[in-house]
C-alpha cells in the first residue's frame, strides 16, 4: 500500500530534478531520468492494484493521509490519496501510456533546443494528472486538475516562439478557465451543501443509499462539475481549443490532449456518480452534450488536411462517445472506452508523429501517400489503431463502442441512432486518413523540407523508420489495441473492469443497464454494418486525392464555430470590455486608488511638519503625553 | 508642619531624634530645590554645575535622613566627585563656559508650553500625594533593611547573592560604556586604508622603488 | 527617624518636575544632561523612600545600579557631545535638526 507514495513521489522528483538540473542533466539522460521516473510510478501503480486485489471488494477503499492541508474551523482538507479500484484503474492506465510516451518522446524530441524543459513540464503533468485522480477530495483534485491545465499550456505552447503555438496554448488554457469555473462553482455548492470536500464525507453517504440528495441541489452540482468536465475534455460549447493544441510536439497530443488529460472529466462526472443519481436532468444533458459533440467533431473530421487534427477532432469525438455512455447510466462503459481510447488513439498520435518525423514535420496528408513501403513498423500498428478506433471487431474500439451504444439505445433510440451515424463517420475520415497518407502515390518530394522543423538531425533522403525507443512504445500499445477488450470482453465471465469497478458504482446509485441478448446482438451487427459501410466509402472514395464535394468550406472550417466565437468575441465582447476598462477601470477603480495615494501623500505633507528635528520637540511631547496620564491617574485614585 | 516640629520639639529624646530628622529633612529639601532651580534657571554652564553639586549634597542628606549611609557615601563620590567634574571637564574642555546663546527660540511655543506643563505636573503630583496608600507593595521581599547589622553589610549580602546576575551585568555595561566612548570621542584621522593607497602609488609610480 | 515618607516621595516629585521643565526649555546640550541628572536622582531618592517604608534592601541595591547606569549613560552622553561639538561648533541642541521632516 505504501508504493502509493511512490506513484506520487517519483514524477515529482523528477520534475524538480529536470528543472533544476535539466540543462546538466544534457540531451538523452534527462529523457531517461523522467521514462525512469514515469516507469516507477506505474511500477508503484501496479503493487497497488495487486495489494488492493487481496482485498475483498468491499475494503478496496483506503486513505493514506500524507498531511492536512486547510484545517479551517469545521472545514479539514487533507493532502491524501484515496486508493479504490476507480482511481487505481485511472491510475495505472494513466501512469503505463504515460511511461510509453515518455519513451516515445526521448526519440522524438531528440535535439531539440529546451530537451529538459519538455520532460520537466512531461514529469509534472503526470505528477498533476495522478494528484488529480488519486486525490482524496474534490479540492485536491482541482489542485492536479489545474496543475495539467498549466501543463498543457506550457507543452501546447512548447515552441512558444512560434505565434500559433504561443496563441494556441493561451487558448487552450483561457478555454479551461471556463471550464474551471464551473468546477469551481461546484465545490462551493458542495461545501454550502455538505460542509466538505473529501469523497468520502460527500459521496460516501449517497453511494450506500444513508442519504439523499434534493433533486434541484443534485442539478446545480452536477451541472457545474459537467462544465468542468466540458473544459477539460474538450466537449461542445469549449471544443475549440483541442484541435488549436495540436500546435504542440506530437508525443504531447498523444499523452495530454489523447489520452489521459482530457479524460480528466470522464472521471470527474464518473467520481460523482452518486450526486448524478439524484438528477436525471444532469444525466440527460451529458448524454445530449456528448451525442451531439460526437457528431459534430466526426463530421468535421472528415474534412481536415492536417494529420494531426483530423486526429485531434476525433478525440473530441470519442470524448463525446465516452459522455454518452456515462450519461446513459453505464459509467463502467464509459470509463472502459477512456481506457481503449488511451491506448488507440496514443496508438495513431504516435504513429502520426512517427509520420511526421519521417517527413521532416510535413503534417499536410495531401502531401503524404505510399508511405506504406517506408515505414515498416509503423504502418502496421497504425492500421491496427485505424481498425480499432473505426469500430471494427475484434479491435479494442468495437468492443467499447458497442457498450456504449447499447445503454445509448436503453437510454433512447435516437441516441444510439446518432452513436451509430458517429460511428460510420468515424470510420469513414480514419479510412480517408489511411489512403491518403499509407497507400497511393508518393505526393511528397525527398528532399522538399531539408533542414526544416524544430528537430534537425537529420536532413532530406528518403522516409526512414523511427529509432526503437519510438516504436517499441508502438508495438506495445498496438498489442494493448489488439487485445485490451479481453480486460473487459462481455463473455464467459471475462468482465474483469465491470467486476472491478462494482463497488464503485453500487447498484443504488447506479442500476444495471438491461439490454437483452437478443437485442445487442441486432444493434452490435448493425452498427458493426454501419462502420464497414463507412470504411469502403473513405478507402474507394479516396483514391483520389482532390475530392471538393467531398470537402465543403463549411466542414473545414468546422462548422464556422471557431470563426463565430472568434467574431462574437472580438467585436462587441471586445467593444464592452473596452469601454468597461475606460469607465470601470479607468475612471471608477484607478480614481479610487489614486485618491487614496493623493490622499495619503497630502496627509504625509501636512504631518511631516509636526518632524521639526528639535529634540526637545519631541520631548515637549513625552512630557504632554506624561501629563495626560498623570492627569488620568490623578483622577481614578484622587476620589 | 512647623507647628507640630516646634511643639514636638522639646518633649523627649525621642522627640529631640524626631526634630533632628525634620531638621535634616528639610535642610536637605532646601538644598535639593535650590540647587534645582539654580540648575535650570542659571545662564552659564559652570554655575549650573556648581548648582547640580549642592542638590547632589540635599540628595545624600536625605538618604542618611533615611539611614541609607553607604549610598550617600556612594551618591558623593561618585555623583559630586565623578560625573559632575566629569560635565566640568567637558565645559571647559569644549569651551563652552560662556552664557547660552540668546539666539531667538527655534519654536516659539516650547518654552511657555514647558512652563505650563511643568506646572500642571506638579499641581498633579501634589494632588497625587494626598492619596495614602501608595505604599502597597509586600514588604522585606528582598532581605530586611531595619534588622541588626550594618547598612553596607546587608547591601553587600544583597548585591552578592540575590542580585548577582544584574550586578556582574553592570559591570560589563560600564566596561562597553568606557569602549564607546573611546570609540566616539577618537579623533577622525585620514583612513588607514587611504594611507596605504597613497604608500601603493608611490610605490608603483616612484622610480627605483623598493623591489 | 519619623519624616513621614510622604513628604519625601513630594520632594523627590517636586525635583522630578523642575528636571523634567529644565530638560524642556534649556537649550544648552550639558545642560539638559544635568537636567537628566535632577530626574534620576528624584527615582532614587523615591526608591531609598520606599526601601525605608517597606523595609526592603531591595530598593537601596536599585538606587545602585541607577548610579552605575547613570555614570556609563554620562560617559557616553558627553562623549557624543564631545563628538557632536568636534564636528560643528553647536552650543545648543536646536542646532541640531537634520532629522527635520
Amino acid at each position: 500500500m505504501n508504493a502509493a507514495y511512490l506513484i506520487v513521489a517519483l514524477p515529482i522528483t523528477g520534475a524538480l530534478i529536470l528543472l533544476f538540473g535539466g540543462r546538466r542533466i544534457g540531451d538523452p539522460l534527462s529523457g531517461w531520468l523522467a521514462t525512469i521516473a514515469a516507469g516507477g510510478s506505474f511500477v508503484g501503480s501496479v503493487i497497488v492494484w495487486a495489494s488492493l486485489l487481496g482485498r475483498s471488494g468491499a475494503d478496496r477503499t483506503v486513505d493514506k493521509q500524507i498531511f492536512t492541508w486547510i484545517p479551517v474551523g469545521s472545514l479539514h482538507v487533507d493532502f491524501a490519496l484515496q486508493l479504490d479500484p476507480l482511481s487505481i484503474a485511472m491510475v495505472l492506465f494513466v501512469t503505463g501510456v504515460g511511461s510509453l510516451i515518455h519513451l516515445y518522446s526521448i526519440g522524438y524530441m531528440k535535439g531539440d533546443r529546451s530537451y529538459p524543459r519538455f520532460f520537466f513540464l512531461l514529469n509534472l503533468f503526470l505528477f498533476s494528472m495522478i494528484v488529480l485522480v488519486l486525490a482524496d477530495s474534490y479540492l485536491f483534485s482541482f489542485v492536479g486538475w489545474e496543475g495539467v491545465g498549466f501543463c498543457s499550456y506550457g507543452l501546447v505552447g512548447f515552441w512558444f516562439d512560434r505565434e500559433t503555438a504561443a496563441v494556441a496554448a493561451k487558448k487552450a488554457f483561457v478555454t479551461n478557465r471556463v471550464g474551471d469555473f464551473g468546477f469551481m462553482v461546484a465545490l462551493f455548492l458542495m461545501f454550502g451543501h455538505f460542509g466538505s470536500f473529501s469523497y468520502s464525507a460527500v459521496l460516501g453517504p449517497l453511494a450506500s443509499g444513508h442519504s439523499t440528495l434534493a433533486g434541484a441541489t443534485a442539478t446545480g452540482i452536477g451541472l457545474m462539475l459537467f462544465l468542468g468536465a466540458v473544459g477539460k475534455s474538450a466537449q461542445i460549447p469549449l471544443y475549440m481549443w483541442l484541435p488549436d493544441a495540436m500546435e504542440g510536439p506530437t508525443p504531447v497530443s498523444a499523452l495530454i490532449h489523447a489520452a489521459t488529460m482530457v479524460t480528466a472529466g470522464v472521471y470527474l462526472v464518473a467520481r460523482s456518480a452518486p450526486i448524478l443519481h439524484y438528477s436525471h436532468a444532469v444525466l440527460w444533458v451529458i448524454a445530449i452534450v456528448g451525442a451531439t459533440t460526437a457528431l459534430l467533431a466526426a463530421t468535421i473530421a472528415c474534412a481536415q488536411n492536417d494529420i494531426k487534427r483530423v486526429l485531434a477532432y476525433s478525440t473530441i469525438s470519442q470524448l463525446g462517445y465516452m459522455f454518452l455512455g456515462e450519461g446513459s447510466g453505464d459509467y463502467t462503459a464509459g470509463l472502459f472506452h477512456m481506457i481503449t481510447h488511451a491506448f488507440f488513439k496514443a496508438l495513431l498520435f504516435l504513429a502520426a508523429g512517427s509520420v511526421i518525423h519521417a517527413l521532416n514535420d510535413e503534417q499536410d496528408m495531401k502531401k503524404m501517400g505510399g508511405l506504406r513501403k517506408y515505414l515498416p513498423i509503423t504502418f502496421p500498428t497504425f492500421i491496427i489503431g485505424y481498425l480499432a478506433l473505426s469500430g471494427i471487431p475484434p479491435f479494442d474500439g468495437f468492443w467499447s463502442k458497442d457498450a456504449i451504444l447499447d445503454s445509448a439505445w436503453h437510454m433512447s433510440p435516437a441516441l444510439w441512432a446518432v452513436g451509430a451515424v458517429t460511428a460510420g463517420l468515424t470510420a469513414y475520415y480514419m479510412s480517408r486518413q489511411v489512403a491518403l497518407v499509407w497507400l497511393g502515390q508518393a505526393r511528397w518530394t525527398s528532399d522538399g523540407h531539408e533542414g526544416g522543423g524544430g528537430h534537425g538531425g537529420h536532413g532530406g533522403g528518403e522516409p526512414h523508420e523511427s529509432p526503437w525507443v519510438m516504436t517499441a512504445p508502438l508495438v506495445i500499445l498496438a498489442f494493448c489495441a489488439t487485445f485490451g477488450w479481453l480486460l473487459n470482453a462481455p463473455f464467459g465471465g471475462l468482465d474483469f473492469v465491470n467486476k472491478w469497478l462494482a463497488p464503485v458504482f453500487p447498484s443504488t446509485i447506479d442500476p444495471a443497464v438491461h439490454v437483452g441478448t437478443g437485442t445487442k446482438w441486432v444493434l452490435g451487427i448493425a452498427v458493426t454494418a454501419i462502420c464497414f459501410l463507412g470504411l469502403g466509402l473513405g478507402l474507394t472514395a479516396w483514391r483520389k486525392v482532390d475530392r471538393p464535394a467531398l470537402e465543403p468550406a463549411v466542414l473545414v472550417h468546422g462548422w464556422y464555430i471557431d470563426e463565430a466565437v472568434s467574431a462574437a468575441v472580438s467585436g462587441p465582447l471586445t467593444r464592452m470590455a473596452s469601454a468597461f476598462s475606460f469607465m470601470i477601470d479607468a475612471r471608477v477603480v484607478d480614481g479610487a486608488v489614486n485618491g487614496l495615494a493623493r490622499f495619503t501623500s497630502g496627509t504625509g505633507r501636512q504631518l511631516r511638519r509636526m518632524q521639526t528635528g528639535y529634540v526637545r520637540n519631541y520631548a515637549l511631547g513625552i512630557g504632554i503625553g506624561t501629563a495626560v496620564i498623570l492627569a488620568f491617574v490623578a483622577t481614578r485614585v484622587g476620589s | 508642619m512647623y507647628a507640630g516640629f516646634l511643639a514636638s520639639a522639646a518633649s523627649s529624646g525621642t522627640d529631640l531624634a524626631n526634630a533632628s530628622a525634620w531638621a535634616v529633612f528639610l535642610v536637605g529639601a532646601a538644598m535639593i530645590l535650590t540647587g534645582a532651580f539654580g540648575v535650570i534657571l542659571l545662564r552659564n554652564p559652570v554655575h549650573c554645575a556648581l548648582m547640580l553639586v549642592i542638590t547632589l549634597f540635599g540628595i545624600a542628606l536625605e538618604f542618611i535622613d533615611q539611614s541609607a549611609d553607604f549610598l550617600a557615601a556612594v551618591q558623593i563620590i561618585v555623583y559630586a566627585g565623578a560625573i559632575v567634574i566629569l560635565f566640568l571637564f567637558v565645559i571647559m574642555f569644549l569651551g563652552v563656559d560662556r552664557r547660552e546663546a540668546a539666539g531667538p527660540e527655534a519654536t516659539k511655543f516650547q518654552k511657555p508650553i514647558a512652563l505650563i506643563l511643568g506646572a500642571v505636573s506638579l499641581v498633579e503630583i501634589l494632588i497625587l500625594s494626598q492619596v495614602d496608600h501608595w505604599v502597597s507593595g509586600a514588604p522585606s521581599v528582598a532581605g530586611r533593611l531595619d534588622g541588626p547589622g550594618e547598612n553596607v553589610q546587608k547591601l553587600g549580602q544583597s548585591i552578592y547573592t540575590r542580585y548577582l546576575l544584574p550586578f556582574e551585568m553592570t559591570a560589563a555595561l560600564l566596561v562597553i560604556a568606557v569602549v564607546a566612548a573611546v570609540v566616539l570621542s577618537r579623533r577622525q584621522q585620514p583612513g588607514a586604508s587611504e594611507l596605504r593607497a597613497a604608500d601603493k602609488e608611490k610605490l608603483v609610480v616612484g622610480p627605483g622603488g623598493a623591489e | 527617624m519619623t519624616v513621614p515618607g510622604a513628604w519625601y516621595l513630594v520632594l523627590a516629585a517636586v525635583l522630578f518636575g523642575l528636571g523634567a521643565t529644565g530638560l524642556l526649555i534649556r537649550r544648552n546640550v550639558l545642560v539638559m544632561f544635568m537636567c537628566v541628572e535632577l530626574m534620576l536622582n528624584a527615582v532614587n531618592l523615591t526608591f531609598v523612600t520606599f526601601a525605608r517604608l517597606l523595609d526592603d534592601v531591595g530598593g537601596q541595591v536599585s538606587v545602585l545600579f541607577v548610579l552605575v547606569v547613570a555614570a556609563a549613560e554620562v560617559v557616553v552622553g558627553l562623549a557624543i557631545i564631545v563628538a557632536m561639538f568636534r564636528r560643528r561648533a553647536a552650543a545648543t541642541a536646536d542646532d541640531i535638526h537634520v532629522l527635520r521632516g
